[in-house]
C-alpha cells in the first residue's frame, strides 16, 4: 500500500530574520484536496515550493509520494506537477506552442506532442485561442492553460498555488470544476488559498497557516465546531442602541460579544443555542429596533479570526514569490 | 457586440468529461535524452524569437552601428585611411558585437524567472542544465546572426578576408564558443541579481574594461605598460588575435589554446556556480 501523499516533519526555510517557514508538521493522505489556507505572507507558497523541490529546506525533511524532496527530488519530479501563482507558461508563446514544449519535455516526439497538446486544449476550451499568444489570454484562460501544463502526463499529486486569485466568478467556478474532476480521477491536489470559501467549497481536509506554522487542522466543520456551535450575527437598525443591545445579548446568553468594524453590527460563537430565543425577545422589551439578528455556522473567517487573533484579510498583493 | 459575442465564444467553458479523458490518456512516454530536452528549449527560444522579432534589433542594429562607427572613427586616425584599418578591425568589430549581444542572455533569464515559467521548467523531471543550455542554444543562433550582419557590413565597406569564407567561418567558430562559455557568466547574474535592470548594468560594468581594454581597435604597443599588462591577460585578446588569422589566413598561434581554454574554464567555474544557484535560488 501507498504511503501518505505529503509528510513533513519540522519543515523550515528561513529568508534573512524572517521564518517565512516555522517548522510545519504535515501528514496528508492520498486523494482528495487538502487545503492550505492563510493569509498573505503566511507561508503557504513558501512550503508548496519546498515541497515541488523549488527551494530547498533550512531544516526538516519531507517527503511527497514516498520521496525525499531533497536526496530523491527527480522522483518527486516525475510524480507530481506545480500549477505557480503567477504565470507558469511562457506568456510570448502561444497556448498550444506552451504544451507542445512540455509535452516533448516529457518524451512525447513530434506528432504525439501536437495530439496531446490539441487534446488538452480541446478539454480546456483553448481550441479557438491555441494560436493566440498566452499573453492575450483572458485571466480565466491563463489558468486554464496553466493547469492544462500541469496535466500533460498525469500527475499523481498536483500543487495548486492560489489557483482563483484574481478571478471572476465565472472563471473561478470553472477552476473549481476542473480540480473536482482531477480529484474524481484519482489526482491529489493540494491547494493554497486565500479565500475561505474556496477551501470550505473544494477541501476534504485543511490546514490553517499563519506566520510559517500551522495552526489548526481537520476538515471544515471540524474547525467550524471549534469555534462553537454556532455564531450569531445581530445587527441594529441605530448605532447608537449597540451598547445597550451588547448589554442585554451579553446577560441573556452568557457570552461576550465583539463588536467589527460595522458600527450596527455584533457577533458571538454560541456553545449552546437555548437562549437565543430569550435574546431575542429582550431585546425587542427594550424597544430595540433589528436590522438582523441571525443564527448560523460559524464561516471560515471566523473560525480565522479566532484562531490567530486577527481576520484573514485578502491583500492586493501577492505573497512574495520566494 | 459583435467583439463581446467573439470574446464569449473564444473563452468556450473547460468541458469536465474531456479533461477526465484527457486525464487517462496521459500515459507517460520514456523520458527524453538531455540533448533532447536542451533542443526543445533552444525550439523554445526561436519561437520568442518568432513571436518578438523586436528583440532580434540588438543583433541587427547593434553591430551595423558599432562597425561603421569605429571603422570610420579611428580608421583614419589610427592606420591612415578606413582601406587599410579594415583588415585589422573587422574581425575585432565582429568579437565585439558578438560579446555585447551575448549579455543579454542574463536578462533573458531574470525575466524567464520573474515571470513564474522557471518554476514550471525546475519542477519538470528533465536533465536540470537543459533550460539553460537551450536558452544559450537559442542565443547562439543569435550571435551567429550578429556576427553575419557584422560581416556583411565589414564586406560593404571593403573588407577582403585573405583567409576567405572558410577563414571567416572558422573565425566565427572560435567566436561562438568563447560566447557560450561567456553565456555561463550572465546566466550567473541572471539568477543572482534580483532586476533585469541589475543585471544589464553589472553586465555593463564587466564587459566594458574586457572589450574596450584588448587589442581589438589598436595594436596594444602604443599603450602604456599598465594597459598592455591587462591586454596580456584579457582573454578576449587571444580571442581577437585568433580570429585576425583565421579571417586574414595568417598562422594561428597558441591563442587558439588559450581561447578554447578560457571558454572550458568559464562552463566549467559559472557552469557548476549556476547549476549550483539554479537549485536553490535566493
Amino acid at each position: 500500500m501507498a504511503g501518505l501523499a505529503i509528510e513533513t516533519e519540522g519543515l523550515v526555510k528561513v529568508y534573512g530574520d524572517t521564518r517565512a517557514v516555522d517548522g510545519i508538521d504535515l501528514a496528508i493522505p492520498r486523494g482528495g484536496v487538502h487545503g492550505f489556507l492563510g493569509p498573505n505572507g503566511a507561508g503557504k507558497t513558501t512550503a508548496i515550493r519546498m515541497l515541488a523541490t523549488l527551494i530547498l529546506p533550512d531544516a526538516g525533511r519531507a517527503r511527497v509520494l514516498d520521496h525525499d524532496v531533497v536526496r530523491e527530488a527527480d522522483a518527486v519530479r516525475s510524480l507530481m506537477s506545480l500549477t505557480g501563482q503567477f504565470a507558469s507558461v511562457d506568456e510570448d508563446l502561444t497556448g498550444r506552442e506552451n504544451l507542445r514544449l512540455i509535452a516533448r519535455l516529457y518524451g512525447y516526439r513530434g506528432a504525439a506532442a501536437t495530439r496531446r497538446a490539441d487534446q488538452l486544449l480541446e478539454a480546456f476550451g483553448l481550441a479557438d485561442a491555441a494560436d493566440r499568444q498566452v499573453k492575450k489570454y483572458s485571466g480565466g484562460m491563463r489558468r486554464r492553460i496553466d493547469i492544462a501544463a500541469s496535466l500533460v502526463v498525469s500527475p499523481e499529486l498536483l500543487f495548486l498555488d492560489e489557483p482563483t486569485t484574481g478571478l471572476d466568478p465565472r472563471a473561478r467556478n470553472e477552476v473549481w470544476d476542473i480540480i473536482r474532476a482531477l480529484v474524481n480521477h484519482g489526482t491529489t491536489v493540494m491547494l493554497t488559498t486565500q479565500y475561505l470559501d474556496e477551501a470550505d467549497q473544494l477541501a476534504d481536509r485543511i490546514s490553517v497557516i499563519d506566520r510559517g506554522r500551522i495552526i489548526a487542522e481537520g476538515t471544515s466543520s471540524e474547525l467550524k465546531a471549534s469555534v462553537g456551535s454556532g455564531t450569531l450575527h445581530v445587527r441594529v437598525m441605530r448605532r447608537d442602541d449597540r451598547d445597550a443591545a451588547r448589554a442585554i445579548l451579553t446577560r441573556e446568553l452568557g457570552v461576550g460579544f465583539d463588536t467589527t468594524h460595522d458600527p450596527q453590527a455584533l457577533v458571538a460563537g454560541l456553545d449552546d443555542r437555548s437562549g437565543v430565543t430569550r435574546a431575542l425577545t429582550a431585546l425587542e422589551d427594550a424597544r430595540i429596533d433589528l436590522a438582523q439578528f441571525a443564527l448560523g455556522q460559524p464561516t471560515l473567517d471566523e473560525v480565522f479570526l479566532s484562531l490567530t487573533g486577527h481576520a484573514a484579510e485578502p491583500g492586493d498583493e501577492g505573497e512574495a514569490a520566494a | 457586440m459583435t467583439a463581446q459575442a467573439s470574446r464569449q465564444q473564444e473563452e468556450s467553458a473547460p468541458r469536465v468529461e474531456a479533461i477526465a479523458a484527457a486525464l487517462v490518456g496521459g500515459s507517460r512516454p520514456s523520458r527524453p535524452s538531455p540533448l533532447s530536452s536542451s533542443i526543445s528549449f533552444g525550439w523554445r527560444a526561436l519561437l520568442k524569437i518568432k513571436h518578438v522579432p523586436e528583440q532580434l534589433a540588438d543583433v541587427t542594429l547593434f553591430p551595423v552601428i558599432m562597425t561603421l562607427l569605429f571603422t570610420f572613427l579611428f580608421g583614419g586616425a589610427i592606420a591612415g585611411s578606413v582601406d587599410s584599418y579594415i583588415a585589422y578591425i573587422a574581425p575585432g568589430v565582429l568579437v565585439q558585437s558578438v560579446l555585447f549581444i551575448t549579455m543579454y542572455s542574463a536578462s533573458t533569464l531574470r525575466t524567464d524567472i520573474d515571470r513564474g515559467v522557471f518554476d514550471r521548467f525546475r519542477s519538470l523531471p528533465i536533465w536540470r542544465p537543459s533550460p539553460l543550455i537551450g536558452m544559450l542554444l537559442g542565443d547562439a543562433v543569435r550571435y551567429s546572426l550578429g556576427a553575419a550582419v557584422t560581416a556583411a557590413v565589414c564586406l560593404l565597406i571593403g573588407w577582403r578576408p585573405e583567409g576567405g569564407f572558410l577563414g571567416v567561418l572558422a573565425g566565427v567558430g572560435v567566436v561562438l564558443t568563447f560566447a557560450f562559455g561567456l553565456g555561463w557568466l550572465w546566466l550567473f547574474f541572471g539568477l543572482i541579481l534580483r532586476t533585469p535592470g541589475s543585471v544589464t548594468a553589472v553586465s555593463t560594468i564587466v564587459l566594458m574594461p574586457v572589450l574596450f581594454g584588448s587589442n581589438i581597435f589598436v595594436d596594444p604597443s602604443t599603450m602604456p605598460g599598465w594597459l598592455q599588462g591587462w591586454v596580456e591577460i584579457n582573454p578576449v585578446s587571444d580571442l581577437v588575435t585568433t580570429t585576425r588569422a583565421f579571417m586574414n589566413g595568417t598562422p594561428v598561434g597558441p591563442e587558439l589554446g588559450v581561447t578554447l581554454a578560457w571558454s572550458a574554464g568559464l562552463v566549467a567555474v559559472f557552469g557548476s556556480l549556476t547549476m549550483w544557484r539554479y537549485r536553490n535560488p535566493r
